[in-house]
């Protein structure tokens, strides 16, 4: 990690560069305007591009969509783990209290479920939390700190106020000429060459 | 192309739209020093000062960024000074023994669960700006919940702090959890004590997942925009290599519903929870049906108080006017008057159920609350939560910061008072005058008190210098320039989601081809 952090640079129209020796990750293209993001997304659908991406600085109404973003399973999971907090809690609650160590309280019963609900809620939430988290993260392959897009200056700015279209060069469709030409005609601010 | 009925020219069609951009701007220009009207034909803006996406990063990632400010410094000395007093009391009880607070028999629960009701409820506002309003669509949260947020994790620390001080033999504290221990013991998982462990352990978890995992997006504009190595690496290693794809975006989004969704009877379940610990007793003054809403009410009138008492000096302080606006201050404020309502109805409802149940010492209990030895504590009850909120039915006092603030300062004044009376009114008179005692608070007690907003300002401080106060991506999203105005985006007409800010922004009325920007 340089220590020296470049200003964001002027938004020009730059003609992508091959640096020798470093392998090839895609082309992204910049952008300052979510019509224009929106537009352009559309087109690389429907040139049949695969493997690509849009990054932008907050979620963006409609784009999966646009993308074709199936919807994820990370519902199903936290089902799953909630029903397990809750059979958890059950059996604990059972278990320590009914059986393996009987605690006679006032003549009551040893397990009944009114006086274990607060405890059977709690941990199926925490459960449920816990695996909604992690579950995205998991999914979603995070935390990864290296990522070669996070050597472009121009990139960090996804964080802020633009928003890119990253074509993947593992891309069946991906060639570097055509690709930069097909990118240039979606009139963005800037396309990159991305390196690892 | 659609083909026009009447022929009309491209200048006529250029100077409408250059109308209707004027009109837009002449109404934003009116709203933007003040954004509070109820018109319903207007839809307020959320974000003003004519922000954009990069000046609203720099005005947020700015606060962090910037040089420290000497007013930080002078407050930061103060909290610190503050917490040095708690480590005090706290270190001179643990070494002592609790006989050095005012507890005594019957008044077994007295600062310590005061103070631990008074935190954990302030605790709640933070949960519920994030989740329930949330759900309930509310976009002028993305401006409050980020601190609110921070606001509930250190109003937790502070009051998780109290019940492991207050059990006397603090390194008993173990005993509360289940752990498998040389005794083969297991704790008593039918006494609301325990559920307390689980509902506070749980809702403390939940709101640091919610509060970080929140704030990754924004840690990754921090560490995109470091300049030093040693915030880079930092930044860097939080934001979890964040990178703002539209696949990480979506299961994001997800995530937060789905959390929001669980936050919420979460929120709920938690000061029911603690006021079972009252309610399951059966001593005159507790033993009653009404506790879990009458605490969540409370806990919610609370923690805003806490949020806007925050809100107020932080957005004056650091520059947030545009982002905190006032009309996120006037939600607030209605908010306050619809809870302090409750709190009121709550108290009302309790009184004609002790007079309605005709139980003497239930009676009595009431009476002595308001007319006993400590009436006083009472009657500043009465008027910090039931009648000092009325006042916010004026729009003019829920625009006034001053008027504003100081009716929230009483709010939590009067939130710590309730708890005093409900614990120590009913532990000093209860069933056998014989056995009556009344409460006086040492020197330890007060220290502990004054100590816990020590820690409470301390941390909020540190948070207010290195993290980023306000949900920037959020934020965003409720800015008219997040929102598309083209109809292709959007092939669903019958689309209901809330477009704020649409008026002001004309751009959908002009033709806008999607196609034609880019043809060669």
């Amino acid at each position: 990690m340089s220590s020296e952090v470049q200003e964001y640079p002027q938004a020009t129209m730059p003609v992508p560069e091959a640096p020798e020796g470093h392998a090839l990750v895609g082309f992204t293209a910049e952008f300052d305007d979510i019509d224009d993001v929106l537009n352009a997304a559309r087109k690389v659908r429907a040139s049949g591009y695969k493997v690509w991406d849009v990054h932008s600085p907050f979620p963006i109404h409609g784009i999966d969509a646009i993308i074709g973003i199936r919807p994820t399973i990370l519902p199903w999971m936290v089902l799953c783990a909630g029903c397990t907090g809750t059979t958890c809690a059950i059996l604990m609650q059972w278990w320590m209290n009914a059986y393996d160590y009987k605690l006679l309280i006032s003549g009551k019963p040893f397990f009944s479920l009114p006086a274990n609900i607060p405890i059977i809620f709690e941990l199926t939430v925490l459960f449920s939390a816990l695996t909604a988290v992690f579950g995205m993260l998991a999914l979603n392959r995070l935390p990864l700190l290296y990522n070669p897009l996070f050597k472009s200056a121009r990139f960090r700015r996804v964080t802020n106020d633009r928003f890119f279209v990253l074509i993947d060069s593992s891309d069946r469709l991906f060639d570097e000429t055509k690709t930069a030409e097909f990118l240039a005609s979606l009139n963005p601010l800037s396309i990159e060459r991305v390196v690892d | 192309m659609t083909t026009m009925a009447t022929p009309i020219s491209q200048a006529s069609l250029d100077s409408l739209v250059a109308e209707a951009k004027a009109k837009a701007a002449r109404i934003a220009a009116e709203h933007d020093s003040d954004n509070t009207s109820d018109d319903p034909r207007v839809r307020m803006p959320l974000v003003v000062g004519g922000k954009t996406f990069t000046t609203v990063t720099e005005n947020i990632a700015g606060v962090a960024e910037g040089p420290t400010p000497l007013g930080w410094y002078i407050a930061f000395v103060i909290a610190l000074s503050l917490l040095g007093l708690l480590g005090l009391c706290v270190n001179y009880l643990i070494l002592t023994g609790v006989g050095v607070w005012g507890n005594n028999i019957p008044v077994g629960w007295g600062f310590g669960i005061v103070n631990f009701v008074f935190w954990v409820g302030i605790g709640h506002a933070g949960t519920l700006i994030s989740a329930i309003l949330f759900l309930f669509r509310q976009n002028w949260r993305t401006g409050i919940n980020r601190f609110a947020e921070a606001m509930t994790i250190f109003a937790v620390v502070c009051a998780g702090m109290f019940p492991g001080i207050h059990v006397g033999r603090a390194w008993m504290a173990y005993y509360m959890f289940p752990i498998p221990n040389q005794m083969e013991m297991w704790p008593n998982f039918r006494s609301p004590l325990l559920w307390d462990v689980f509902a506070v352990g749980t809702y403390a978890t939940v709101s640091l997942l919610f509060w970080y995992v929140g704030m990754v997006p924004d840690l990754a504009t921090l560490r995109d925009r470091a300049k030093g190595t040693v915030r880079q690496i930092a930044y860097g290693i939080f934001a979890l290599g964040w990178n703002g794809s539209s696949r990480h975006w979506h299961r994001y989004e997800r995530m937060y519903l789905l959390l929001a969704a669980l936050a919420t009877p979460l929120v709920l379940s938690v000061h029911s929870v603690v006021s079972f610990d009252f309610a399951t007793a059966q001593l005159p003054g507790w033993h009653a049906t009404i506790f879990p809403p009458y605490f969540v009410a409370g806990a919610i009138f609370g923690g805003f108080a806490m949020v806007l008492c925050l809100a107020i000096p932080c957005r004056e302080f650091f520059g947030l006017k545009d982002i905190i606006t006032k009309r996120h201050l006037d939600n607030m404020g209605k908010i306050l008057l619809a809870t302090g309502m409750l709190v009121g109805y709550s108290y009302l409802c309790e009184a004609f159920i002790a007079w309605y149940g005709g139980n003497p010492i239930e009676q009595f209990t009431f009476k002595n609350r308001a007319f006993g030895p400590y009436a006083w504590a009472y009657w500043t009850m009465i008027w910090c939560n039931v009648l000092c909120p009325q006042f916010l039915w004026s729009s003019k006092i829920r625009k006034n910061l001053v008027a504003l603030f100081i009716v929230a300062t009483f709010a939590n004044i009067g939130m710590w008072f309730e708890r005093f009376v409900i614990i120590v009114t009913t532990l000093t008179r209860d069933f056998l005058p014989s056995s009556w005692h009344n409460f006086r608070p040492t020197w330890v007690d007060l220290g502990t008190l004054a100590g816990s907003f020590g820690l409470f300002f301390t941390l909020f401080l540190l948070f207010c210098r290195f993290l980023p106060m306000v949900a920037m991506a959020e934020v965003k999203t409720v800015m008219p320039q997040a929102h598309s105005h083209d109809p292709e985006a959007h092939p669903d007409t019958r689309r209901s989601d809330y477009r704020p800010d649409e008026h002001l922004n004309p751009d959908h009325a002009a033709p806008r081809g999607g196609g034609a920007v880019s043809a060669p």
